[in-house]
Formats: C-alpha cells, sequence, structure tokens
C-alpha cells in the first residue's frame, strides 16, 4: 500500500521538532504566541485585498479606509485570542457552542429579515451580527474538543454523536435560508472527523448516501437556491437576469487575458458590470486588471498561507490542537476554492466572500479569529509531551 | 473536557491518522487549486478573444449624430423655417425607483391636465432598449424647465435634453407652401433608410419640407462612446461627424406671399404668382392657413379634429389642390388655340345675337350679355368676355383640338417641378368621358368647355403657370419653388418641360396681349374699374365659376349655404405686357359675380411686385374693394 510507505516516511521524521528543549530561549515571536510567517503572508494578503478593494469599490478612499479599520480590528482580535492557550479553547468549547445554538434558534424566532432570508440577530442600538458566522468557529471547535476524549480513529457511536453536533446547527442555519454558510460550517466540522481518521468505507458511504440526498436536497430548496443552480449550469439561459453575474465576471475575468487591463482599467468593473464587485465577486476585478498573472499570484499566496496553516497544525502537539488548527486552514481554503470557483463559473453562486479580499467586517474577524487560533495552538507549547 | 475513561488514547497513532490525512489534504488542495488554474487558464488564454469581445460590446456604444436640418430661405434671403433649440422631457425607466408616483409627480409640477398621466405611461413604455430616453414631452416652457430643475432630486432617471426643433416663423402665411416636419411615424419608419435617419426625429411631411427631405435631411454622423452599465455616457471614443442638410433658398418672396394672404383676409381662396421668364414662383398662398408649428411637436387631438372639422377647411392646400371651373380666365388661352389651330384669326369677327345655337338644334347656349355684344372680334372678345365668340370658336375647334392645346398650356397636368402634392386637375377629352362616365362626348359639352364650364377644373397653381406661358409668348419654363439647393441653383432648363407654343404670326401675341389689356383699361373691360390709374401696362381675364352643388357631407345654417352658393371669383393676369415680370392667379371662393373681387386683389399684388414702395396699402385695396362690391350689389 502505498499509504502505508508515506506513513512510514512520516515516522522517521520526530513527533515535535528537536529544539524544543529546556534550555532553548524563547523568540520574541513565541512570546507573543504570533508565527511570523503565517502574519507576514496575511498582511501581504490583505495589503494586497485593499489594492484590489480600491479599484472595485470605485475608487472610493472611505471603503478602503473602512475595510482597513476592519483589518486593523481583526487583526488585534487574532492577537488577543492568540493569546489563550488551546486549553482554553477546549474549555470553552461547549459553552461557544450551546450559546451559538442558541442564539440560532433565537434568530429563527426573532431574527431580522434582510435579502429574504433571517440571518441577523440585533441587540437594537449595541451590535447587529450573523450567529451564524460564530458557528463557523463554533461547530468545528465543539467537535475536535468531542473527538479530543474518544480514542481515534473514532468509533461509529462517536461519528454518531458529531453528526448530531453537526447536523443541529447547520440545519437550522440552512433553514434561514443560507445554504451558502451550512454548508461551509459543515464542512469544517466535516473536515475535523475527517482529520480525526473516518475510515474509508465510511466516507464512501456518506459520499453514496450524499449523491442519493441530492434529489431530496432539491425539492427542499428555495426557489432562488434552484435558480442559482440551473444559472450555473447554463448562464445564458436568463442572460439579463439570474444569469448576469456569471456571465459579467466570466467576461471580466476572460477579457483580462495574459497581464490584465492594468490596475483602474478593468472596463467590466470600473463600468459597474461587474455585479457585487467589491463584495462575492471582487475575484474577477483582479482577474480583469491582473490577468492571469495576477490570480497565479494571489492563489500562490493562499496555497502558501494554507500550506503554512497546515504545517503549523501538524507540528501541533495534541489530537484537539491538530484537528481545530487544520480545520480552520482547510476551511478557509474551501473559502478560497468555492469563491473562485463561483465566480470563475465552475461552482453555482453562493455567497462566499474571498477570504480577506472581498469587503466586509464579519467574515474578516471570524477568520483572523481563526488563525488567532491556529497562532496560539502553534506558540503555546508544553515543553515536554503529555 | 476530562477525557473519557473508556477510551484508550494513543497519541503515536492518532498522530500518524493526522499526519497522513494532513498529506491527503495537501494533495485535495493541490489538485482542487490546479482545476481553479485550468478554469483561469482557459477563460484568460483560451476564450481571451471571446472575452475581450463581449467586454468591449458592453462597453462600447455607437451613437447616431442626427446632422441639423437645412434652413429654408426666401428669394431675399429671410428666414423661413428655422431649427429653435427646445428642451424636451425623457425618462429613462431602468433609472426611476416608482414609475406611477415619478409620473403623478410631473403631472403635478408642470401644471398638466391629469389625462395626461395615460399619455405619459404609453409613451414612457416606448423604447428601444434599456436605458434609451422615452420622450415625454416636447417643448418644455422656461418655467416648467426651473420647476423640474428644482425637483430634480426627487426625479431620478428624468432629464430635461436640448433639441432641435424646426420653427417656422410665419406659420400661418407659410403652412402650405414649405409644408411642414413631424415625427416619424411608423409607416415612414419602414421605407426610411435606418443609418440615415438612426438618430432623426423629424421627416418632411408635407411641402418643400417633403419635396426636399433628403437634401435638407443631410447625411447621419455617429459618435463610439464609453458607456457604464447604467448607460451612462462616460466618455467619447471617436466620431464621425455629421454632414447638415443643405440650406434651401426659395422662389418664394416672403413680403408678396404676406401681402397675398393678408389680401385674401381669411377668406377660402388662393393666390399664386410665377415670374414667367423663369418659373419662379414667387407666392403660393392657400387660406385659410394654419400654425404648422402645431405639427412639429405633434398637434393634440381637440386642435387636429377643430382643424379637420373646420368647414373652410384650412388644411386642403387650394393652391394646388383646389379644382375649379376656370370660367372666363381660359378664353385667352382660347383664342390661341384658335389661332394655333387656324380656326380664327385676330381680325375675324362674330356677329353676337346673344346666344350661339348649334347647328340643327334649337337649345339656345346664351352670353351673359341677353342682348349680345353685336360685331365681336378676338380683342374685343376678351376685353368683354364675349360667350358667344368662344362657343363658337370651340366648336370650330371640337373637343380633340381643345383638348390639345389646352393641354399644351399645362391643363390636366402637374405643371410644376418640385410642388409636393400637385394634383392634376381635369381637362375633358372624349376619352376621359368615355372612360369616366361610358358615354360619348356631346358637342353641347364643348361649348360648355369653351367657356370654361362644365368639367373642365384648374387649379390656381395651373392657371398661374398658364398665364406665365401666355406672357412669356408661350415659351414654357417650369414653375418651380427652388432657387438653390446650398450653392447649387436649380437650372432654368428642367426635364419633361411642356413644349413651346408656337403662332404662326408672332404679332399675334401681342393682339392677344391687347385684348387682356382692354379687360382693365378698355373702355369696355370686364375689370375696368381695377384698371384705373395703372402706372403699366396689364393684361387680365376676368372669371365667374358657378358653383353648381354642395359636397352631399356638408351641413350648413341657412345663412352659410346662401354665402357658399354664390360664385367664385377669379382673375388671371401678367404685367407689364412690354417685358412681364409677373403673372398671377387669384381665386376667391364665393366672392360673388363679377370680376371685380379678384381682379383688385391680382392689381394689388402687380403694383407690389412691380412698384415696390409705391404700391397702395393693404388697407386701401381694401376699401376700394369694399367700394365696388357695394357697387357692383346695388347694380
Amino acid at each position: 500500500m502505498p499509504w502505508q510507505l508515506i506513513t512510514r516516511s512520516l515516522r522517521r521524521y520526530p513527533t515535535r521538532p528537536p529544539d524544543s528543549g529546556i534550555a532553548r530561549r524563547k523568540s520574541v515571536w513565541e512570546r507573543i504566541h504570533l508565527d511570523p510567517w503565517l502574519l507576514g503572508m496575511l498582511l501581504v494578503l490583505m495589503s494586497a485585498g485593499l489594492l484590489v478593494l480600491y479599484s472595485a469599490s470605485g475608487q472610493r478612499l472611505d471603503t478602503v479606509i473602512a475595510q482597513a479599520i476592519r483589518f486593523g480590528v481583526a487583526l488585534a482580535g487574532m492577537v488577543i485570542i492568540a493569546q489563550f492557550s488551546p486549553s482554553t479553547f477546549l474549555r470553552w468549547a461547549p459553552l461557544a457552542y450551546g450559546v451559538g445554538l442558541a442564539m440560532l434558534i433565537a434568530v429563527e424566532i426573532a431574527g431580522d429579515i434582510g435579502m429574504g432570508a433571517k440571518r441577523w440577530l440585533e441587540i437594537p442600538g449595541v451590535i447587529r451580527f450573523q450567529p451564524s458566522e460564530m458557528m463557523k468557529l463554533a461547530v468545528p471547535l465543539m467537535v475536535a474538543a468531542y473527538l479530543n476524549r474518544c480514542q481515534l480513529p473514532p468509533r461509529l457511536r462517536d461519528i454518531v454523536v458529531c453528526a448530531v453536533i453537526i447536523g443541529v446547527p447547520v440545519v437550522l442555519t440552512a433553514i434561514q435560508p443560507d445554504l451558502g454558510t451550512s454548508l461551509l460550517v459543515a464542512s469544517a466540522a466535516v473536515i475535523v472527523v475527517l482529520l480525526a481518521g473516518l475510515s474509508w468505507k465510511l466516507i464512501g458511504l456518506v459520499a453514496a448516501l450524499g449523491a442519493a440526498g441530492l434529489p431530496v436536497l432539491w425539492m427542499n430548496m428555495h426557489n432562488y437556491q434552484r435558480q442559482r443552480v440551473l444559472t450555473f449550469l447554463d448562464p445564458d439561459s436568463d442572460p439579463l437576469g439570474s444569469g448576469w453575474n456569471i456571465i459579467q465576471s466570466t467576461t471580466a475575468i476572460g477579457s483580462g487575458g495574459l497581464w490584465g487591463k492594468g490596475w483602474l482599467e478593468g472596463t467590466q468593473s470600473q463600468l459597474e458590470f461587474l455585479p457585487e464587485r467589491h463584495t462575492d465577486f471582487i475575484i474577477a476585478v483582479l482577474g480583469e486588471e491582473f490577468g492571469l498573472v495576477g490570480m497565479m499570484v494571489l492563489l500562490t499566496l493562499y496555497v502558501m498561507i494554507v500550506g503554512r496553516g497546515l504545517w503549523l497544525a501538524a507540528s501541533s502537539q495534541d489530537t484537539f490542537g491538530r484537528l481545530f488548527a487544520g480545520s480552520i486552514i482547510l476551511t478557509f481554503f474551501i473559502y478560497v476554492f468555492v469563491n473562485v470557483g463561483m465566480v470563475s463559473g465552475i461552482l453555482p453562486v453562493v455567497g462566499v466572500p474571498l477570504p480577506l479580499v472581498s469587503y466586509g467586517g464579519t467574515s474578516s474577524v471570524t477568520l483572523l479569529a481563526g488563525f488567532g487560533i491556529l497562532m496560539s495552538i502553534h506558540a503555546h507549547r508544553r515543553l515536554l509531551p503529555r | 473536557m476530562p477525557q473519557r475513561r473508556d477510551t484508550l488514547k494513543i497519541p503515536e497513532q492518532e498522530l500518524r491518522i493526522f499526519r497522513v490525512r494532513a498529506l491527503l489534504a495537501v494533495l485535495v488542495v493541490v489538485v482542487l487549486t490546479s482545476l481553479l488554474v485550468s478554469r483561469l487558464g482557459y477563460l484568460q488564454i483560451v476564450q481571451h478573444d471571446l472575452y475581450s469581445t463581449r467586454s468591449e460590446k458592453n462597453r462600447v456604444r455607437v451613437e447616431p449624430l442626427p446632422p441639423n436640418r437645412g434652413l429654408i430661405y426666401d428669394r431675399n434671403g429671410v428666414l423661413l423655417a428655422e431649427n429653435r433649440p427646445t428642451y424636451n422631457l425623457t425618462l429613462v425607466r431602468e433609472r426611476v425607483d416608482d414609475l406611477d408616483e415619478t409620473l403623478s409627480l410631473l403631472v403635478d409640477l408642470l401644471e398638466l391636465p391629469e389625462e395626461e398621466i395615460e399619455a405619459f405611461q404609453v409613451r414612457s413604455r416606448q423604447r428601444q432598449r434599456p436605458f434609451q430616453p422615452a420622450l415625454l414631452m416636447s417643448d418644455l416652457s422656461e418655467e416648467q424647465i426651473a420647476r423640474l430643475a428644482v425637483n430634480r432630486h426627487r426625479l431620478p432617471g428624468v432629464e430635461v435634453e436640448a433639441q432641435l426643433l424646426r420653427y417656422y416663423p410665419d406659420a400661418d402665411v407659410m403652412a402650405h407652401a414649405l409644408g411642414y416636419v413631424g415625427r416619424i411615424n411608423a409607416e415612414e419608419l419602414q421605407e426610411l433608410d435606418p443609418g440615415r435617419y438612426a438618430g432623426t426625429h423629424f421627416i418632411g411631411k408635407t411641402g418643400v419640407e417633403r419635396f426636399y427631405e433628403t437634401e435638407l435631411h443631410g447625411e447621419a454622423g455617429l459618435r463610439k462612446v464609453e458607456a457604464n452599465a447604467r448607460g451612462r455616457v462616460l466618455r467619447e471614443l471617436g466620431r464621425t461627424d455629421p454632414v447638415p442638410g443643405a440650406n434651401l433658398t426659395l422662389t418664394l418672396d416672403r413680403s408678396l406671399q404676406m401681402l397675398a394672404y393678408e389680401l385674401l383676409d381669411g377668406r377660402r381662396g388662393s393666390i399664386v404668382a410665377i415670374v414667367p421668364s423663369t418659373g419662379e414662383i414667387l407666392a403660393m398662398v392657400s387660406t385659410p392657413g394654419f400654425d404648422s408649428n402645431q405639427f412639429v411637436t405633434g398637434i393634440d387631438v381637440a386642435s387636429y379634429r377643430a382643424l379637420q372639422e373646420d368647414i373652410d377647411l384650412p388644411l386642403f392646400n387650394r393652391a394646388i389642390r383646389g379644382h375649379y371651373p376656370p370660367g372666363s380666365t381660359i378664353k385667352p388661352f382660347l383664342a390661341l388655340a384658335g389661332l394655333v389651330e387656324g380656326v380664327i384669326t385676330p381680325d375675324s369677327t362674330i356677329n353676337d345675337p346673344g346666344f350661339y345655337q348649334l347647328p340643327n338644334d334649337s337649345r339656345r347656349y346664351r352670353n351673359w350679355l341677353r342682348w349680345g355684344h353685336g360685331r365681336v372680334d378676338m380683342e374685343r372678345s376678351i376685353a368683354v368676355s364675349n360667350n358667344t365668340y368662344y362657343y363658337s370658336l370651340a366648336h370650330d375647334l371640337g373637343i380633340d383640338k381643345l383638348h390639345e392645346q389646352m393641354t399644351n398650356f399645362g391643363f390636366g397636368q402637374r405643371v410644376a417641378h418640385d410642388v409636393q402634392g400637385e394634383s392634376t386637375g381635369l381637362m375633358p377629352s372624349r376619352d376621359w368621358k368615355r372612360a369616366r362616365f361610358n358615354q360619348p362626348w356631346y358637342p353641347g359639352e364643348t361649348l360648355s368647355v369653351g367657356i370654361g364650364q362644365g368639367y373642365w377644373q384648374v387649379t390656381p397653381l395651373q392657371l398661374a403657370s398658364a398665364t406665365a406661358a401666355l406672357a412669356n409668348r408661350g415659351h414654357w419654363v417650369k414653375p418651380r419653388l427652388a432657387l438653390r439647393i446650398g450653392e447649387q441653383p436649380v437650372p432654368e432648363e428642367l426635364p419633361d418641360t411642356l413644349p413651346d407654343i408656337e403662332l404662326a404670326n408672332d404679332n399675334w401675341w401681342d393682339r392677344v396681349y391687347s385684348g387682356m389689356e382692354k379687360v382693365l383699361s378698355g373702355s369696355e373691360g370686364t375689370a375696368r374699374r381695377t384698371g384705373v390709374g395703372l402706372e403699366y401696362r396689364m393684361g387680365g381675364k376676368s372669371g365667374t365659376a358657378q358653383v353648381f352643388s354642395l359636397g352631399q357631407d356638408q351641413r350648413y345654417n341657412a345663412e352659410e349655404l346662401e354665402e357658399r352658393l354664390r360664385d367664385h371669383a377669379l382673375f388671371m393676369a401678367f404685367a407689364p405686357i412690354d417685358d412681364p415680370q409677373i403673372a398671377v392667379s387669384v381665386i376667391v371662393e364665393n366672392a360673388g359675380g363679377g370680376s371685380t373681387h379678384a381682379a383688385h386683389l391680382a392689381r394689388a399684388m402687380t403694383d407690389a411686385w412691380l412698384l415696390e414702395d409705391d404700391a397702395p396699402e393693404v388697407e386701401e385695396v381694401k376699401e376700394v374693394l369694399e367700394e365696388d362690391t357695394a357697387n357692383v350689389e346695388g347694380n
């Protein structure tokens, strides 16, 4: 089996870095519990994002400044979160999960309706946010915490428990209806289970069941959701209606060519043919103005961040850290893939922003909070393995 | 969370599982990223051209640039048709949040009647493509523009656009001669070259505006603009300027035209004046006129109905479409026909007992003077307008030759070069009667035609044209309205001009002229009162056309009926006889018997043209006219 070869080769590496010893002095970065590489790449990504946002917002400096302020707040949040030790997250997991669940139910009962869906919870004058956004972290946290107690690979009973932990918030989010977020929450949590060693047989079974369940899903979808899928399959069927977005975004990307039309020179973006150009479809602005080269640079940056994140996860000392960190970073990649995939027309349109580039506060805060946890897991090392 | 007791954690194994799964995750990441890269490569490299084209199509819009319509001047350079900037109200539906609310707000602001909302709704739905503005209203007043400007913020999608609109300074006087432009209708749209008329909203509907549509319109230009998704034009990428239409200089003389209009004084009638040697139409008036400017912006239904149902038919161009029995005005032409055919000589005479009888027919065809004029030669026959002479002449000619000769004078056909909508009139013949009534021609009908009655019908333009040819010693020059198109003069010789009329003896022209001069200046002349104080030699001929019957669909009250049963007064004239400068035809409907009315108007026209500043004022002419009319009625 090739897998065994890989496993065996991995075994040769020590379970923790050889330099982790009592004698070694902690570096500055370790003392403030941050990973300089990851932080550096995130800063580069955010800077590039602001550059694109300036163009995508129709050259509005106030939009860029607002986004920069959000980034600042989110970065501060990341640094603060990084100071907590992973055991704190482990302890708080049930609480965070429980509160999140309660808020989801509250939304269902008394939520604000925006864009035809109940997504927002508002304490007037204080705060207004989407509980489902919080569940993107809370659910995988809970699953990781649960699996941390179990013997791995997980047994069937544990898997059933995980399924319940995942299923309840996902269903609650889906009926808001917010299919995109519920799928993202689900995938973040499922990744934890996969990383924990879900058996291949079970993966195959679930995949088969999932395929069989597609028609049922279709039957239960809202009209606008079905429309999105149909539009994805054939955007030209309704070029001025629901197909407009995808036609305009592929046109923007395609017309960019290899080198792009130049910053602020993209006609699709600047002349407002591209819808949602500074939020979900911002990657099309990059594609139009910086071409394939710009896209490759951005994707490379994302892949490097994911690579670094996975490395940090793999070098974590305990199972909870590894599972949660792995889920955070892979979910991050899923965002990138789904967003770029939908804008370039290989995935149906779901409301997934491009991480740290699309305009918007909530997603940046959640994402950077995730990175904060990731850095915390990496940087809070026990001197001796348990 | 505390460790569960029943589980046995094996950190080494858990780490191993994670590493395998993480490695798999890396693989998945790589595969999915490659998928994205290949998709992007497909879009940006393979399909780049396709999407570039699409993007350009989005961005670049070609807009037509309509040419400015050529202006129209009279022969002295006085502006007759100009383009005035006006302001239109337009609406882009895509930018309007609540259409009904916006429309009712507009109606409030512009102080329009409530019914306009519906018209607005209809107009707001007419559009070619998204973001194309629909025209709601033309010709806004300054106050309306100000109100709209103040309320601009409440009216997104509503714009006030400047546009050049045709304007006729002397609309009522010129309406029939110039014609007017109006909005291109669906029917015309089908016929038009869409490229040339892409940005043009107006087209010549009648008159000169229609006849010279091609020249006046010019060539459309276009400009390529960059527009955003909302249709707003951001910048110009390139342009081909339009070529403005040619300015048209007409042969009309504005002051003479005005005079003719004032002379007719709102009565139903027509005056046409032509320069005999050049065919230039100096005046062509049909009254009552109408305000042609109303038709430019689109006349409202009530006003249009009022014009259409007006008993005086103001929309009817009498000068070129009015059919009148010419009456005695054609006697000089018949005399000429007799000379050409050798039926008479200037000196041959008849004896008039007061009537004429066909051989073997007891019916008497009467002269207007019951006891007859006695011995009558050609000149006297014209001067006194003797009927018997022409009964005899017509009988001797026969209908066939009569028809042929009168055709040479332009009767029964379109005579002018560039007069839109000209009618042929009617010159009866044997063939015509056969075709029309399936009946043979009777000799008695020839006699009726001989005094300009019967089936014969002429238009005022035909009568003036024939008079011009007569004054020109038989040389035909096609009557025309255009003097110059742009800088290009209209040539004197035009195709399809009628052949010249030739007499065996050239002096005979002078004998006919002499007869016509006696009409005004002779002691027996029918229009001798008009000829009083003539400062130049003038020839003319009076005519009275009987009104036979009224149309069945015409409803009049008793007083009007009486008025409308009175005869039409006609006069044709030219002057000076030695060197003709002007030929005129005058028709005044139901002006009553005799030649008085029309003759005075003809004299006023020739006076004005020949004496210029010394000519009597319109008021003086009217006074004389009233006096004379009273005398005639007193007789």
